[in-house]
């Protein structure tokens, strides 16, 4: 069993290279949310042009590898519109970013276009303005459709942070290779599998995190549809203005 | 199928001729595609090779942050690099699609002591990046004596074995999806499993599959540009040593994106319509 643990310094070394990986996936999650809801609300627009865009970014971001992208964006982009190379860990997070907003947003789409249409129609009998149909009818029940696709994206993200590592960034990947490297120089384990096996576990532990994560908001959302007394009676304690009884 | 009476229905008998069932070689839709991807398959496999050295001729101007003369110059090597990213897609994907199937059964499998290896394989692959996995496999190659592979056919093994676990997953929905009305029918006509298998259950499963698989052929053929770390000579190879020559990053890397959806989104277009297709047939 010891056979295949590290030295404590390798694992720090491992400890500061997850940092940086959950950096990079917070950053790139948040952009990506943003992103899939806004271009996949975007794709369902009244506005010809509005989804004509929308559908234009998603096929581009869908279409292209994520590791060219990374490329393009975080050594192209800088130089081709003479900026200066903002910091590596943001310019992989957009670059993911970007990536995972194509994929969210078709999850967005077709989620919202699964809500029944009778929803829509009774928000515009109630008068609700587009902005109050879609925060407070459509987006909470197309929530409960929207969370499962996302995390299994949110995984694929994770796995994709291992790309940074060839722009030059520290993560897990990049000290797994520098922990192979030195056990290379000083032979203290010829056999450099041990070193990988560590790094994935790392990812599979970090993968089933996002999982549990994930089924922890799905099951607080399914609460709130099954008729739970706490959250009802919060909302009907005070009078809401306007509402007649 | 729907018989000619609901085909003619509300049209007139001109427009909608009537065509009997016919086996699959008998259509020209379906044979057609098949026998362009078969060409396409040989092209790749046949004459396709894999040269690393990507020369270029011209050196782009100092002064400018993008130099068309130089970025046109490119293009034939980077054609070259997307034609070896091909070929590996192709090729580590048809491992995929039947190493997936083998998965799919053994996971599918009525004994635990079978069935618990292969669902812990299946998610132990699934969710680890394929960066890491190539790193390892190149580790592997290089430190045993006994096995010894080419770049290329690494990049083939390691991208088969990981869409290998993502399509026998397509497969077991697909399996599933079956209803179970048929294996009991198999059971009462006293088929055996051969015949069940190959006559009653994968010609209903695998049409639900064939657009889940198409993705994940898309999905390879994203992926694929990461063997460049393991030296294949591909598109990204081809922008990293362009950059390292000549000093030029912005042309490579955009003719590099450039390339890449040029196959890509007329690839995802045709795995839509044969969704659409197949969804038309379903019903």
């Amino acid at each position: 069993m010891d056979s295949w643990l590290l030295a404590p310094h390798q694992y720090e070394l491992l400890a500061d290279g997850a940092w940086i990986t959950i950096q990079i996936l917070v950053y790139a999650f948040i952009l990506g949310v943003l992103l899939s809801l806004a271009v996949g609300v975007a794709r369902l627009s009244d506005r010809q042009w509005v989804r004509g865009l929308a559908f234009g970014y998603v096929e581009i971001a869908r279409g292209i590898s994520s590791i060219i992208l990374l490329f393009i964006i975080a050594i192209a982009v800088p130089i081709l519109f003479d900026v200066n190379q903002a910091s590596l860990v943001v310019l992989g997070s957009v670059a993911l970013g970007l990536n995972m907003g194509g994929y969210g947003a078709e999850i967005v789409r077709g989620s919202i276009q699964a809500i029944p249409r009778g929803q829509t129609e009774a928000s515009i009998a109630l008068n609700l303005s587009p902005t109050q149909r879609l925060r407070h009818v459509v987006l909470p029940q197309a929530m409960r459709i929207i969370l499962p696709p996302m995390g299994n994206l949110t995984i694929e993200i994770l796995k994709g942070t291992a790309l940074v590592s060839l722009i030059g960034l520290t993560d897990i990947m990049a000290a797994t290779r520098t922990i192979r490297n030195q056990r290379l120089v000083d032979a203290s384990g010829a056999d450099v599998t041990v070193v990988f096996v560590n790094a994935l576990v790392i990812y599979f532990v970090l993968a089933q995190i996002i999982n549990g994560l994930f089924r922890l908001a799905e099951w607080r959302l399914e609460k709130r549809y099954q008729g739970g007394e706490a959250e009802v009676e919060a909302a009907t304690r005070e009078p809401i203005p306007g509402l007649t009884k | 199928m729907s018989t000619p009476q609901t085909l003619t229905a509300g049209r007139s008998a001109q427009e909608v001729p009537y065509r009997p069932h016919r086996a699959w070689y008998r259509r020209l839709d379906v044979l057609v595609p098949i026998a362009l991807i078969a060409l396409g398959y040989l092209f790749l496999i046949v004459a396709v090779e894999e040269r690393s050295f990507f020369r270029t001729r011209l050196t782009a101007k100092g002064g400018e942050n993008f130099d068309w003369m130089y970025f046109w110059h490119l293009v034939p090597l980077m054609w070259q690099g997307l034609q070896v990213l091909a070929k590996a897609t192709v090729l580590g994907f048809t491992l995929a699609a039947v190493l997936g199937f083998l998965l799919a059964l053994g996971r599918r499998s009525a004994r635990r002591a079978i069935r618990w290896p292969f669902a812990a394989f299946i998610e132990f692959i699934r969710s680890t990046p394929l960066l890491v996995q190539l790193f390892f496999a190149q580790a592997f190659v290089r430190a045993s004596d006994t096995v010894s592979l080419s770049p290329i056919n690494i990049l083939v093994l390691v991208l088969g074995v990981h869409y290998a676990t993502y399509c026998s997953e397509g497969y077991r929905a697909g399996i599933n999806s079956v209803p179970p009305g048929q294996w009991e029918a198999a059971t009462a006509l006293n088929l055996g499993p051969v015949t069940t298998w190959t006559r009653v259950i994968i010609p209903q499963a695998v049409p639900n599959v064939l657009p889940a698989l198409g993705n994940y052929l898309v999905a390879a053929f994203k992926d694929a540009p990461l063997g460049y770390i393991v030296a294949v000579p591909e598109l990204l190879f081809f922008a990293n040593t362009v950059r390292g020559n000549d000093f030029r990053p912005t042309e490579p890397y955009i003719l590099a994106g450039i390339g890449f959806l040029l196959v890509s989104i007329p690839a995802a277009w045709a795995v839509r319509r044969l969704e659409r297709k197949i969804a038309y047939e379903r019903t």
